[in-house]
């Protein structure tokens, strides 16, 4: 008889039964391991929570006083009979892959990753296992990601240009993770470099955990005038489009960096000038490289395009399954549909 | 090629019209004037006849691609455009090269037509191999022919207008006929389209192309604010609103060429025309509508009835028209302007004095398949109304309205003299979804095509069915869309391919501009034009309409 699966889908999500917790679970539970600090999947409500020390601060920022444990990467605790370790995934500040090791079985859960170094946090990690849990966010092959590199020379070359035409460049972004990789990344000669109040919190944190950001100012700092917004690059939270803090910045261009502007149709309905293509999560042949890199000939696959994913993966010759989770996508929170990603979706 | 995939990148980048028209200015100054001729040739909406099959095509680029089929049809369900998928797909290239738009056309994509397929196999992989990666989706673009980017014909026409100091009017007149399916602009077509206005540039005409057409705008002004904002109609032409195919019939130098409003030439579709026209004089273009007419042996000439457009598909769809189709299902032409007369262009002409040529015209040519469209009379704007009240019992649309001073003018332009379409009220059921479809272009990805369904018998009947009745995919507003995607993602039955059954929760109000009998649609009913008028969130589905209802729409 097989031994019982070490991670298995209960309607409060993802749970380890011989250590008795859940990870990144959607309804309140006892005991939580998150693997990063974004809202779908570290909720409100958690009896106790273990993170990556990276994480304490968004965290406390997101949920208040929580009952945290925090673990650097590659150190052990054992509770249970299960030994848990938390390993980089290259998606956010503190963001961490679940290893659990018990009666010489190994399982990882990946959380959400990228596989590509962005240089604001821990870079991807493979950890060799038998069972590997992955995200499928972008499950297709039409995800192929531009190089740092290429993305961050047509942002830059996009802000130069409207700085030389005297208008404000304001960049759509997620707040947390995404935001900050644009800060570290572009060249910040170009001009100042204003960030909506939702950015500047996360700013701090990363400041905070070493990580090399430019100097940011808010719209309402002194000395932030119309000369000044003209030459500026603005990060916003995708929700601030269309509201009246936009107003300040006059004939502005606007711009949405996302994994889904990949697409015309997508970058189309946004609306914006422009749509750069860059993503906090691995795009397909970051997927195949990071189920390759575990070694494990078991895969639950999460949320995204999880049926394309379990038939590719089982045609690859993988013992494929699909684990239905509550997960979502930071880009695409408060949008009706995330292509791709389908609930209705099943395992063939 | 790089050039003009970088203007493409460029333009459908940017939803500010200014800026496209910048680009394609500086385009069109800069570029080889061979690469520019094809350049407005694919943004003016020319389309060569097709390159490649497309099963052809998506097979082979799978194949490079090193990708299962069912992968590559999730991808392209998912981008909901092949050039787009195949660009996206392809690995990345080996080689390079450093052709023009045209050098790419006229030595690479124009000889694939026709090859054998192992031929065209080894040349397509060879294109692929040198294709930067950026080129690529402008490259499936011109093989595919879906080539919409944001950019249309009249900007086409402004921007080239600026380039040669022109009237744009007259950059439309010589883009007649351009973007022709067999069309091959080069460089002295190009220079050709901007070269400075000529004294026998009417000499062109000889060649048997058609005006550009002047088209209507929709009026939809509450009654009694016509007064205010058209005067009295004693200043307005008046006719009813035809529902056929728009045409120009052009008579010149002894050849009938009869153009439909897509600039399709289409005088071998309708032998009874072309052979009217042959009785006209030289010099003569007529505009109108074609529609199928029947009239009974009392009929005098120019009495009649029109058929729904549903009559005239039988005709446009047949491969060979036979005596017995021509016999059953006759056309007519209804002219109702006179855009060129005795070799002269008439168009500067008040509207009114064009008729009065066209009537006499008409009268003079006695022939019975071309009718003046009536002119309509009325004291005032409200005897009109109840006019137009009999317009759905005609087998009519509504009424034209057509300033009496005004000039015949370009396209949607109002800077010479204004057409208003006053149309009725659509006919309307509430209908509920129940398969839904993703979209394409902008909507790829979203569920936004839907088919709707009416019950086959009243509520109180015990295990009616839905039967579905007609497709619509326009009305909604992008939200509403968002959330009626959602719905069908949380409802969904069964999915076939792209298309999804649901769970029926969903009632719209359907609104239609015509209804005929069917045998080709299990409902027995066929309508046209369908689109969603409003969401009925207030109707559950039980209340929905039944085919009773809507069999008593069909014209008696």
């Amino acid at each position: 008889m097989p031994p019982e699966d070490l991670v298995i889908a209960r309607p409060e999500g993802l749970y380890c039964p011989p250590g008795d917790f859940y990870i990144d679970p959607w309804r309140p539970v006892d005991r939580a391991v998150i693997t990063h600090a974004h809202s779908d999947h570290a909720r409100v409500g958690h009896g106790h929570y273990l993170a990556h020390d990276d994480s304490a601060g968004t965290l406390r920022a997101r949920l208040g006083d929580i009952a945290l444990q925090t673990l650097p990467y590659g150190e052990a605790v054992v509770d249970r009979g299960v030994r848990l370790s938390l390993h980089p995934a290259g998606h956010v500040l503190g963001s961490a892959q679940v290893r659990l090791e018990h009666e010489g079985r190994v399982w990882v859960a990946s959380g959400d990753y990228k596989t590509e170094p962005d240089g604001t946090c821990t870079p991807f990690e493979p950890v060799p296992c038998d069972t590997f849990i992955t995200e499928s966010t972008f499950g297709l092959p039409i995800y192929r990601w531009p190089t740092q590199a290429a993305l961050f020379s047509e942002i830059d070359d996009w802000w130069r240009a409207n700085a030389a035409q005297g208008r404000a460049s304001v960049l759509l972004c997620y707040a947390f993770g995404k935001a900050q990789r644009i800060l570290h990344g572009v060249d910040a000669g170009i001009g100042p470099i204003v960030v909506h109040g939702a950015v500047e919190p996360l700013n701090a944190v990363y400041r905070a955990a070493g990580v090399a950001l430019p100097p940011t100012l808010r719209a309402t700092d002194p000395g932030v005038d119309a000369a000044l917004l003209k030459r500026a690059l603005v990060l916003a939270p995708p929700s601030a489009a269309g509201t009246p803090w936009m107003r300040r910045f006059g004939q502005y261009s606007d711009a949405f960096a996302s994994g889904w502007m990949q697409l015309r149709g997508t970058r189309r309905r946004r609306g914006v000038d422009r749509g750069f293509v860059m993503s906090d999560h691995a795009d397909w042949e970051g997927l195949q490289q990071a189920i390759a890199g575990t070694g494990a000939e078991r895969v639950f696959v999460t949320h995204g395009s999880v049926a394309v994913m379990v038939r590719w993966l089982r045609e690859c010759g993988l013992d494929a399954r699909e684990f239905r989770t509550e997960y979502g996508d930071e880009d695409m929170e408060g949008e009706g549909p995330t292509p791709g990603a389908d609930g209705t979706t099943s395992g063939p | 090629m790089k050039q003009f995939a970088a203007l493409y990148r460029e333009l459908d980048a940017s939803t500010s019209n200014l800026v496209k028209q910048a680009a394609l200015q500086r385009y069109l100054r800069s570029a080889a004037p061979a690469d520019a001729a094809w350049a407005v040739y694919f943004l003016a909406g020319g389309r060569p006849r097709q390159l490649v099959p497309t099963k052809l095509l998506r097979l082979l680029a799978q194949q490079a691609a090193g990708l299962p089929e069912w992968l590559f049809d999730e991808s392209y369900e998912a981008v909901g455009d092949l050039a787009e998928t195949l660009a996206l797909l392809l690995p990345p290239p080996t080689e390079a090269h450093d052709l023009g738009l045209a050098a790419w056309l006229e030595q690479h994509l124009l000889p694939l037509r026709g090859m054998p397929p192992e031929q065209l196999a080894e040349a397509l992989r060879a294109q692929w191999r040198q294709l930067a990666s950026e080129e690529r989706l402008v490259y499936f673009k011109l093989i595919t022919g879906a080539f919409r980017v944001g950019v249309s014909r009249l900007q086409v026409t402004q921007v080239l207008a600026a380039i040669g100091g022109l009237d744009p009017k007259r950059v439309a007149q010589r883009l007649m006929g351009y973007t022709h399916i067999a069309g091959r602009p080069g460089a002295a077509d190009f220079a050709a389209l901007i070269a400075p206005e000529s004294s026998g540039e009417q000499d062109r005409q000889a060649s048997g192309q058609p005006y550009p057409f002047f088209l209507a705008h929709p009026f939809a002004l509450p009654l009694d604010q016509f007064d205010a904002v058209l005067g009295p109609p004693s200043q307005w032409l008046v006719e009813w609103k035809w529902d056929g195919i728009r045409a120009q019939l052009v008579r010149r130098a002894g050849q009938v060429c009869l153009w439909s409003r897509g600039e399709e030439l289409v005088t071998d579709r309708f032998p009874e025309l072309a052979e009217m026209g042959g009785t006209l004089p030289d010099g003569t273009v007529l505009d109108g509508e074609i529609v199928v007419w029947h009239r009974d042996s009392t009929s005098q000439p120019g009495e009649g009835r029109v058929q729904p457009f549903a009559e005239l598909q039988k005709r446009i769809g047949r491969k060979t028209l036979t005596p017995k189709l021509l016999r059953e299902i006759p056309v007519v032409l209804l002219a109702y302007d006179l855009l060129e007369w005795e070799g002269r262009d008439l168009r500067a002409l008040p509207q009114q004095e064009r008729r009065e040529l066209l009537d006499a015209l008409v009268a003079t040519a006695q022939h019975p398949s071309l009718i003046a469209s009536p002119v309509l009379h009325g004291e005032s704007w409200q005897e009109l109304a109840r006019q137009r009240e009999s317009a759905r019992a005609m087998g009519v649309e509504g009424m034209m309205l057509k300033q009496r001073h005004a000039a015949y003018g370009v396209g949607r332009t109002k800077d010479v003299g204004l057409w208003w379409k006053w149309k009725i009220d659509p006919l309307s059921v509430d209908a509920v979804l129940v398969y839904a479809q993703r979209g394409h272009g902008r909507r790829a990805s979203l569920y936004s095509d839907y088919t709707f369904a009416v019950w086959d018998a009243p509520p109180e009947v015990e295990e009616r069915k839905l039967v579905p009745f007609a497709k619509a995919y326009s009305g909604l507003s992008d939200a509403e869309m968002a959330r009626v995607d959602a719905i069908v993602r949380r409802t969904t039955m069964e999915s076939f391919g792209p298309v999804r059954s649901v769970t029926p929760t969903l009632v719209f109000e359907l609104g239609f501009e015509g209804i005929a009998r069917s045998t080709r649609h299990k409902s027995g009913i066929a309508v046209r034009f369908p689109r969603m008028l409003r969401w009925r969130e207030d109707k559950p589905v039980e209340e929905a309409d039944t085919l009773q209802t809507l069999g008593a729409l069909l014209p008696s």
